[in-house]
């Protein structure tokens, strides 16, 4: 190291105790970012609302938000559960004064929604902002979400009807949170340090344990739950999802009918996947014949299918009338194959 | 076991030329068919290339195609697939789990996988808003502090340029926390595919993050959070504890198995955070912020946050502890017939490297220690094997599996008793495959 190197480094030592040497080290990698670019993506707020833009929006100005950009999906006082677990329900007025959903505590809870769960309300305005609505997410001015957001406080029975939501009056708002102290960290499942560290929870201490027992480990076995006959065969046809050979075979779960309805679900979604329902139904002409037709013309012909394949992939007009079909040589011989024969035997 | 196929067992004379049909008509007192088939089998002994089954596996005696006629050229497929008789093993959702596909699972065919690498096209998935194929040309990483005391330089990093600076490639499993959270109650899904399906184990390659942050001039001593950010519609984000990031362990990762991350994956750039559930591997990774406290985001505050006999949720839950599963056989198999087999299955901690498997065929009254398939990796899979002869006699398989730090995995009683039914999360009990006298498996719990 030549002299002048040497003071170099010595230097960003002094400079620098605490930060790591490699500051700006890779030549011609990575360069500053603009205030401006920092700005468009560091949306984030956290709990003590750092990152919380300043805005504000009311209840009714929420409820027409909500009903034109969400209620689709979540339900007019989303309480929907089509989509996923509602957004409101399940508090109750005193959960307010006591910081925890006493659902929880007393097992009379029909149902998870976000506000008997969220603890902090600075994880809803983040969550609607970065990624509501679900599919046009970023869309929503800050104000919007301040008014959805009062919206649903309202809805939740947290503010009152006529309450504007904004920075200023946020962190009011947060101690009526109805389970704001129903979280704890009090475990080892963190992979930092411990709260006494100043991290989060115990330091990594399992709180189940079990032992290595080898022998007669136990006088009895005791079954607690078993398979239930409907779980058996909801998902589908076990023997089909295991390879056909090797030391165990899927076991045969719906029956081989039920097998060929399933394969024949599957020929039509490859017809539609091959864009032939486009133009043919099953029992109408569209562009060309109904396959009905199709079968009823060429019964008894033995030839049929090879001929027929070969009319597919390559197009042609004329059988049927002056429209022509496209040629689908795109496609596999052995799916045009499985296509025509699924025509030929009534498309079932 | 009776209607399972296999092939290239050979069966005495006469039932080798004569169809059960036959038999019973010959039994019957039809003897034209006896000598119809007699016919038949002169026929077979005039054709000089068709073997008779007597003599032997027709599948030897009768050369197939593939030995007596050309192959394909090279580069016919230029992405190679798999077999066509492999058309079995293929992600598969659970019917009713999730309402829409864009925020939804789809599980890992475990049941038909061998050692430790997941393919990457059966790679589970877990997306909240859908996926995207991510124009890596467009694609940015950005490095921010929620202070500007915290770091010297924000930045900003093309793909041309994370993909110029040291890399690191390193095996690690990735387990969704809520992987086996359908059977916290009850047996509730029939294969090891629903059971423990979220979960996949790859070879990443990519920059450590601490390389990073401290070429923005990170400082360690104010800054102990780290959030990571998707640049998806969700905009995942996650509170990762700056410890892990010094250890030097969290990575941003670019490939794959030896290519580039696929797009289901987070194409072009996701977050490793080994050991930890998947959810904190963001995906399509545009931004890393440094900060002073914990994030509580939507899936630290909503979701993912465990909840207790107490009432209270567990938040900031993260590591998945030791667990183990049976891949072959598992539930929803059904066994050839009795004789010698190979069990096999996974074990990993996310604490560490496995230092035992214990099998169980009794339901847990006695244990065999299994073999582990080397090298054993840290917070990778583990591969175990172990030797059974079933007598054909009905049984209850189990695996238990210890990491490094001397933790046992637990019963479901076990777990049960501290954490009750309702947890979603971090299901890691002991799993048991129950066989019958015919050989079929299925998913039972022993407490
Ligand atoms: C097209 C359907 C759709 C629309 C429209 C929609 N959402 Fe959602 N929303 C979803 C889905 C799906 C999820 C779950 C996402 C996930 O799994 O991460 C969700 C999650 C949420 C959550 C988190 C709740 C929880 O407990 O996880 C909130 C809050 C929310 N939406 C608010 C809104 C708001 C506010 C709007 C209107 C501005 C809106 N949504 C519009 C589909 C929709
Ligand atoms: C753009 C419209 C269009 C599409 C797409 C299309 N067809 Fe056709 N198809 C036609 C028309 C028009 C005819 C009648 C052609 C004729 O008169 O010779 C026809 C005829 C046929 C016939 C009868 C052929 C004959 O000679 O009698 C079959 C079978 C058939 N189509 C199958 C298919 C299948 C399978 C697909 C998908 C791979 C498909 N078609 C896609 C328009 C279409």
């Amino acid at each position: 190291m030549s002299r002048s190197c040497k003071s170099l480094f010595v230097f960003a030592l002094f400079l620098a105790p605490t930060v790591a040497l490699a500051f700006d080290h890779y030549a011609g990698v990575g360069r500053q970012a603009t205030p401006a670019e920092v700005k468009a993506w560091d949306i984030d707020v956290r709990p003590d609302f750092k990152g919380l833009p300043k805005g504000s929006g009311n209840v009714e100005r929420g409820q027409e938000l909500f009903e034109e950009k969400c209620a689709s999906c979540h339900g007019s006082f989303g309480e929907s559960n089509e989509v996923f677990t509602p957004l409101i329900g399940g508090t109750k007025p005193e959960d307010i004064k006591s910081g925890r959903v006493s659902g929880f505590l007393t097992g009379d809870i029909p149902q998870r929604t976000t506000f008997t769960k969220v603890a902090t309300i600075s994880t809803v305005w983040d969550y609607i902002y970065r990624a509501m609505p679900w599919t046009a997410p970023k869309s929503l001015k800050p104000d919007d979400v301040y008014a959805i957001l009062a919206y649903f406080l309202n809805l939740a029975e947290i503010v009152p009807g006529d309450f504007t939501l904004s920075d200023k009056n946020i962190a009011e708002v947060q101690a009526r949170m109805p389970n704001r102290n129903g979280m704890t960290t009090d475990h080892g499942m963190w992979p930092g340090p411990s709260a006494k560290k100043g991290g989060i929870g115990n330091g990594g201490v399992p709180d189940v344990k079990n032992v290595a027992c080898m022998k007669n480990c136990k006088p009895e076995v005791q079954i607690g739950s078993t398979l239930p006959e409907y779980a058996r065969t909801a998902h589908g046809e076990l023997a089909d999802q295991n390879r056909s050979f090797g030391p165990v075979r899927g076991t045969r779960t719906l029956g081989p009918e039920a097998a060929k309805k399933a394969a024949d679900a599957g020929t039509l979604e490859l017809a539609t996947k091959s864009g032939c329902m486009a133009c043919h139904g099953i029992k109408s002409k569209i562009v060309g014949p109904g396959y009905n037709e199709v079968v009823a013309r060429y019964q008894g012909q033995p030839d049929a299918e090879s001929r027929l394949v070969a009319k597919v992939k390559a197009g042609g007009q004329g059988v049927w009338g002056n429209v022509p079909m496209p040629p689908n040589a795109h496609l596999k011989d052995e799916d045009l194959t499985t296509l025509v024969k699924w025509i030929l035997a009534g498309s079932k | 076991m009776g209607d399972i196929k296999q092939a290239g067992r050979l069966r005495p004379a006469p039932e080798n030329f004569l169809s059960a049909e036959q038999i019973t008509a010959v039994g019957s007192g039809r003897r034209d068919f006896l000598r119809k088939s007699f016919l038949a089998a002169g026929a077979a002994l005039a054709a000089p290339l068709a073997a008779r089954a007597a003599d032997g596996d027709p599948d030897i005696l009768n050369l197939p195609p593939w030995a007596t006629s050309l192959g394909l050229p090279v580069a016919t497929n230029p992405y190679g697939m798999p077999s066509k008789y492999e058309s079995q093993l293929l992600r598969r959702e659970s019917p009713g789990l999730t309402r829409v596909g864009g925020a939804s699972v789809s599980f890992a065919p475990l049941q038909g996988l061998f050692g430790i690498i997941t393919p990457s096209g059966l790679h589970f998935e877990r997306h909240h808003q859908g996926w995207h194929d991510v124009d890596p040309a467009k694609h940015r990483l950005m490095i921010n502090g929620s202070d500007p005391a915290f770091l010297k330089k924000p930045k900003v990093y093309t793909m041309d340029e994370l993909m110029r600076l040291p890399s690191v490639s390193r095996i690690h499993f990735i387990e969704c926390g809520a992987n086996t959270g359908l059977e916290w109650g009850n047996v509730a899904v029939p294969t090891v595919q629903y059971t423990h399906g979220m979960l996949s184990c790859s070879e990443f390659t990519g920059v450590p993050l601490k390389l990073l942050l401290e070429d923005c001039g990170v400082d360690y001593k104010k800054a102990r959070y780290v959030l990571a950010e998707g640049g998806d519609g969700s905009a995942m984000t996650r509170t990762i504890p700056m410890e892990m990031v010094e250890s030097g362990e969290v990575f941003v990762a670019y490939g794959q198995n030896g290519e580039m991350l696929r797009p289901e994956n987070g194409y072009p750039l996701r977050l490793v955070v080994p050991g930890v559930q998947g959810v904190s591997w963001v995906k399509w990774l545009r931004r890393i912020e440094v900060g002073d406290q914990p994030y509580a985001t939507k899936d630290e505050a909503i979701h993912y946050i465990d909840l207790q006999p107490s009432g209270l949720h567990r938040q900031y839950t993260s590591i998945q502890e030791c667990k183990s599963v049976i891949t072959t056989p598992s539930g929803g198999q059904t066994l050839l017939s009795p004789g010698f087999f190979n069990v096999s299955g996974l074990a990993w901690s996310g604490r560490g490297r496995i230092k035992q498997v214990d099998v169980s065929f009794d339901g847990g009254i006695n244990w065999k220690t299994a073999r582990l398939e080397g090298p054993i990796q840290n917070k990778a899979l583990t591969r175990f094997n172990v030797d059974w002869v079933w007598d054909g006699k009905p049984a209850i398989l189990q695996s238990r599996a210890i990491d490094e730090t001397g933790y046992v995995q637990p019963t479901y009683g076990q777990l049960r008793k501290v954490r009750g039914t309702k947890s979603i999360y971090h299901n890691n009990a002991i799993q048991s495959w129950k066989i019958v006298e015919g050989g079929e498996v299925s998913n039972v719990q022993v407490l």
